[in-house]
């Protein structure tokens, strides 16, 4: 077990390897040389290069690399362009309200998602399976964005039953009960139907297994095959994909933290975007990316935990 | 084909049909299946006249009074009228300055006087359009036929380059093993451990805007699910017996790859791209909403949506609804017909 994990991880140097190749590729030679925009209006040969200086735009690209590379290294991603601080304390500060919503969201949907994928499973191809599935199919034609533009619409606007938009910067807790129920609901209207399809595809094959007629053979009661026996094998499929997803949570949700002006990571990637803050954009890809291998790793480990059976390579 | 004789030719003759002609038959049989596959046969038509002019050419053309009402909608339609003319209560006598008094009268006088000069032929505005019209008075059902096209043309070439590019890679990663593999792998693996939202919005912050650099960013980060399973089929085909008779006849590994084993697994590229199609579709709609995607004269159901918000609180619905349906009716389709699709080639179900 041990060596597996310690081979995983000396793989994951030659990807993140690439993924900083990518990331330098996009940003430094196909973004362009940005100090024109950081110099702004006094445009001056000096202040050029100075900037250029800097950034160390005026040394050959491969020497460019390397420094990215330390940058990476020392976790160090240099100043914002836009708002002249450190990135990775901009970042930092982004990461509390991003959980917030997120974290909350993933544990209400998978109470909410579970129950109702185990229900029209165990009613395959009855009326009730046969209803919410046509359900999930039409929600999930309705772009995410029309959830979240009419449910603001109207349960905050119209109805004024949630704040429309807003955050406390000083108590993560107050606005976790004041700005974050309508995101929630959203959210949890834009997931529900994918996830509910996603996991009755899982809790589905489980009942075809042998061990489900077996089961039944010998006795046991519906409640006992289905909650000892079918629940507990097909939750394991059901806690890899949650674990592989828990980089996600970092990124956040991003449209729902635009709309709802949440000052978290996903705000923050939009607003850097738009201002073409390249530093900002580099650091939350190379964050994600690092996290995703590491969360793809502990779903391996996780998984063979779980269900002893697994061989893992 | 007739459905007539659906069971006796398949009874005399099982070994001649291709799993195209049977898949097509089981398509038929499907009833869910093919009705969205002529829904989605109409939207390609759609995007298609919409591309080539022969419709909705004139949406950017302000022809209606801005934000009317759809015209079947006439309660909505007064009580806008009647709202939008609030200051009628504040008619009094206006006071105004003696020419005397007034420092710029002088240049009134003249403005007043060259008016005429430069007075522009407006075309009459019209109230009746089947979906009112947006804020600058452009018919909404255009527009929306429009953003129809745009989608089409942005999902459907997406769908084409990414299937195309995983397939190349896959091929060449699954079919030769080895070193290429290696590489291939890495590559994939670079582009899979960063998440798609944020791939894409990397490229698009340094891409810019329009359909080009759209197609081209959805297709980088949306190869690779095409990739894994291309790769995973070469691999299994590329010891099968009719891929050694290819060798045995002198095929190169060229050939072997793309004129023998690339039709075998055909069909599962048609799946793909049918599932990508849906998928990048709704990147685009999210991307052109944030005002990453299409260009600012260019018009998509995204950027459609992206003007909601603000009409939603003065009471312009039309819009909304206008890409709700246009929308919804395309991806139920799609997603219908790849199910469909699925059940009807996928050569295990029999």
């Amino acid at each position: 077990m041990l060596g597996y994990i310690i081979r995983r991880l000396w793989q994951m140097i030659p990807t993140l390897f690439g993924v900083m190749l990518l990331v330098f590729v996009v940003f430094n030679w196909v973004g362009g040389d940005p100090s024109y925009i950081l110099a702004g209006k006094r445009l001056s040969p000096d202040a050029l290069a100075a900037i250029r200086a800097q950034l160390g735009l005026d040394q050959s690209l491969p020497a460019q690399f390397w420094l990215f590379v330390k940058q990476v290294a020392h976790l160090d991603f240099g100043l914002s362009w836009s708002l002249q601080q450190p990135v990775t304390r901009i970042l930092a500060e982004r990461i509390g309200p991003s959980l917030t919503l997120t974290g909350t969201l993933l544990v209400v949907e998978l109470c909410a998602a579970l129950p109702i994928a185990v229900l029209v499973a165990y009613y395959r191809a009855k009326l009730i399976d046969r209803v919410v599935t046509i359900v999930c199919t039409v929600a999930m034609s309705v772009s995410s964005l029309v959830y979240i533009i009419v449910g603001q619409y109207v349960l905050a606007y119209q109805a004024d039953w949630f704040p429309v938009q807003g955050w406390y910067d000083d108590s993560l807790l107050h606005s976790w009960l004041v700005f974050v129920p309508l995101p929630l609901i959203l959210g949890l209207a834009v997931s529900l139907a994918p996830d509910v399809r996603f996991y009755r595809s899982f809790v589905v094959e489980e009942l075809q297994q042998d061990y489900v007629r077996t089961a039944r053979a010998k006795g046991l009661s519906e409640r006992v095959v289905l909650f000892k026996h079918v629940l507990r094998n097909a939750l394991i499929p059901v806690v890899t994909t949650v674990a592989s997803s828990l980089p996600f949570l970092v990124l956040g949700s991003m449209l729902l933290e635009r709309f709802f002006g949440i000052p978290g990571m996903g705000n923050e990637l939009l607003a850097a975007v738009d201002k073409s803050d390249f530093p900002i954009i580099k650091a939350i890809t190379i964050t994600i990316a690092v996290a995703t291998m590491v969360f793809n790793l502990l779903a391996d480990v996780l998984y063979k935990w779980i269900d002893p059976r697994v061989e893992l390579k | 084909m007739p459905t007539s004789n659906v069971a006796s030719s398949a009874a005399t003759e099982p070994a001649s049909r291709s799993l195209w002609s049977l898949g097509w038959q089981r398509l038929k049989r499907d009833r869910v299946g093919y009705v969205s596959l002529w829904v989605v046969v109409f939207f390609m038509v759609l995007g298609a006249a919409v591309w080539s002019g022969l419709l909705a050419r004139g949406w950017d053309q302000e022809v209606g009074n801005p934000n009317t009402a759809p015209m079947w909608a006439a309660q909505e339609k007064l009580q806008h009228t009647g709202t939008s003319d609030g200051m009628e209560g504040a008619t009094g006598p206006i006071i105004r300055l003696t020419p005397a008094e007034d420092p710029i009268a002088d240049m009134l006088a003249a403005a007043e006087h060259n008016k005429s000069k430069y007075q522009t032929m407006e075309a009459p505005k019209t109230d009746a359009l089947i979906l009112g019209s947006d804020q600058r008075g452009r018919s909404v059902f255009e527009k929306v036929l429009q953003g129809t096209g745009t989608s089409m043309l942005v999902g459907i070439f997406g769908a084409l380059l990414s299937v195309a590019l995983g397939t190349v890679l896959g091929a060449f990663a699954g079919y030769f093993g080895g070193k290429t593999d290696d590489f291939l792998m890495w590559f994939y693996s670079v582009f899979t451990s960063v998440p798609d939202m944020l791939l894409l919005l990397a490229f698009a912050a340094v891409a810019g805007r329009g359909f080009t650099t759209l197609i081209l960013v959805l297709s980088f980060t949306s190869w690779t699910g095409v990739f894994r399973l291309v790769r995973a089929e070469y691999m299994k085909q590329r010891s099968r017996e009719y891929v050694q008779a290819a060798d045995a006849i002198g095929a190169s590994h060229l050939s072997r790859m793309f004129v023998h084993i690339l039709p075998n697994i055909s069909h599962l590229l048609l799946v793909q791209f049918s599932l990508l199609l849906v998928g990048l579709i709704k990147y685009e709609v999210i991307l052109s909403f944030l005002g990453f995607g299409v260009g600012v004269k260019q018009v998509s159901w995204g950027s459609i949506l992206g003007e909601v918000p603000t009409e939603l609180m003065q009471g312009y619905w039309w819009q909304l609804l206008g890409v709700v349906i246009m929308m919804s009716t395309l991806v139920t389709a799609v997603s219908m017909l790849t199910d469909a699709l699925r059940d009807a080639l996928d050569p295990k179900v029999k």
